[in-house]
């Protein structure tokens, strides 16, 4: 497999995205709510009751995976229902190009933007809750482990997950917003855990957020061999279009 | 240059190419013609590795179809126009063609001057800023044919070029391929527009599933229709033809004032022919030969197989 061809059709990919308002606006709003929104209820949440911070902080931070299960669904969905539409798998396929540089073309194309957009919330995310919280906390409450562990280890599996599911539901998609919708039953799991460590069914701490990163890494191996069945060349061609 | 023996496809009950044999040569243009439905996108689909054959042979060069290590080389050394045109409607008709440029390995500079090249000679390098999806049908269809043709491969597969286009554009796109013919480029055209086969192609294969015929546009008129010789009369009366058919043994159609009649060789046998009708009473007004139309042909061939 070349890199290098996979990086053509994700820089393709990518600066068709550049063009789509909706691709861009999805972008940067969930970042954007993220990064601003949820500091400012840490805020006010701190002034009303600040022993119930850090769990509030840490519950927060898992946003962030919610975001990677979502974010990459939108673009993957442009992406790959988007060539079905425009009819131009067939002379992208003709092209000299193996059919996993292609899936990872596509899969790097809407890997990138959103975890590029959601790195950086977490930055601005991290800077103000902190600003918020250091003279009730008396410390500055991130980075730690936790919010490590979502940003560097879950966000990137979550994300790989959403666009494997991608990848599966775009094969039957006509359209790209019912694959978006049909994509976007990745994440329903994930809330269920963020309602769970909300209502402290659960602790976000670093064991369980170590067996959740196991379970997605298994999710996306078996979801890695689903996919890759599916996108064939002859299967693409023949019941994709 | 294309070399195909027995190829079939059959999409698990249905076949839709059945024992295709024929070749290419180098520098031919070849005409594929035939029905809706009669297999002309799958076969050009096989050649072109994007589907498996379900059983035969096909070579481009000396590389073989179906062999996982050949596809590659295969895909580099053809340009594709199929029949949607495929454009990414977002980006502009310099994008569009750079990012094939890149996929084909084309090094930048051959790139650009491939781009500008071929846009200009398809009388659209103004627009090369304009966004695909702002073109109009006619200008995506020629921005397609730059795209099979920005890495400069030597065989060009085109997957009815002028269907759907207004007269102007279509003849825009037969004139570009009568240019690469010039330039030796091999091209396999499908196409059910008789009047393009005819003027464009060497050499024509009529397929319905399975490949009826094969000749050049000459041989084929000749092969499977007799010339007729059509006679205009004054007035055609039942008595003339009565009598017309004990003096010659050629098939006689009547169609208003008009005897028409089978011959095998004109030259020789229209003057026995008109000095029957003469002497028959006939009053002979015009003499017109009819020479089988590439029509007449495809739609006896294909009638046949009905």
């Amino acid at each position: 497999m070349r890199i290098s061809k996979a990086w053509i059709i994700a820089a393709k990919d990518m600066r068709v995205f550049t063009r789509r308002k909706s691709a861009v606006y999805s972008m940067v709003l969930f970042p954007l709510i993220v990064s601003i929104g949820l500091p400012l209820v840490i805020h006010f949440v701190g002034a009303r009751n600040a022993a119930r911070l850090p769990i509030l902080m840490n519950s927060f931070s898992f946003f962030f995976l919610i975001g990677a299960a979502m974010l990459p669904i939108l673009l993957a969905s442009y992406s790959l229902v988007g060539e079905k539409i425009e009819k131009s798998l067939e002379p992208l396929l003709a092209a000299p190009i193996t059919d996993s540089e292609l899936l990872l073309g596509k899969s790097i194309a809407a890997f990138i933007p959103p975890v590029a957009a959601l790195y950086i919330s977490s930055i601005v995310f991290m800077a103000l809750a902190n600003l918020v919280t250091h003279n009730t906390l008396g410390y500055l409450y991130f980075p730690n482990w936790t919010i490590g562990l979502v940003l560097l280890l879950l966000t990137p599996l979550s994300a790989i997950l959403s666009i494997e599911w991608s990848v599966i539901v775009s094969s039957r998609a006509s359209d790209p917003r019912a694959a978006q919708m049909q994509g976007l039953f990745i994440a329903l799991p994930l809330l269920a855990i963020y309602v769970a460590s909300e209502v402290q069914a659960i602790s976000l701490d670093t064991k369980t957020l170590l067996i959740i990163s196991g379970v997605i890494l298994i999710a996306d191996v078996i979801l890695f061999f689903l996919s890759t069945k599916t996108f064939q060349r002859e299967e693409i061609l023949t019941k994709w279009t | 240059m294309i070399t195909v023996a027995n190829l079939t496809k059959k999409f698990g009950e249905v076949t839709a190419v059945e024992g295709l044999t024929f070749q290419v040569e180098d520098g031919e243009v070849f005409g594929f013609l035939g029905p809706n439905g009669a297999g002309k996108t799958t076969t050009i689909r096989m050649l072109c590795c994007l589907i498996s054959k379900t059983s035969g042979e096909a070579k481009i060069a000396d590389y073989q179809i179906g062999k996982a290590t050949d596809s590659l080389q295969i895909r580099k050394m053809i340009g594709l126009v199929p029949d949607n045109v495929g454009l990414y409607d977002d980006l502009s008709a310099f994008e569009n063609l750079d990012f094939y440029g890149k996929l084909y390995e084309c090094p930048e500079g051959r790139r650009r001057e491939n781009i500008e090249r071929f846009l200009k000679m398809l009388g659209i390098w103004e627009k090369k800023d304009a966004r695909a999806g702002s073109l109009s049908k006619g200008m995506k269809q020629k921005l397609a044919l730059a795209r099979a043709l920005v890495h400069e491969p030597k065989i060009l597969f085109m997957d009815e070029p002028t269907a759907n286009l207004d007269p102007e554009s279509a003849k825009t796109v037969r004139d570009f391929i009568l240019e690469l013919k010039k330039q030796g480029r091999t091209i396999f055209l499908n196409t059910h527009n008789l009047d393009e086969a005819q003027r464009v192609c060497d050499r024509i294969g009529i397929i319905k599933t399975k490949l009826l015929t094969v000749g050049t546009p000459e041989q084929l008129r000749e092969s499977l229709t007799k010339p007729k010789t059509e006679i205009k009369l004054a007035q055609v009366s039942e008595a003339l033809v009565s009598e017309l058919r004990k003096r010659i043994p050629n098939k006689i159609e009547v169609a208003d004032n008009k005897l028409i009649i089978d011959v095998t060789d004109p030259d020789k046998e229209n003057p026995a022919i008109i000095t029957a009708v003469a002497s028959a009473g006939g009053q002979v007004r015009e003499v017109t030969q009819i020479v089988p139309t590439l029509e007449d042909v495809y739609l006896q061939i294909v009638k046949e197989t009905k």
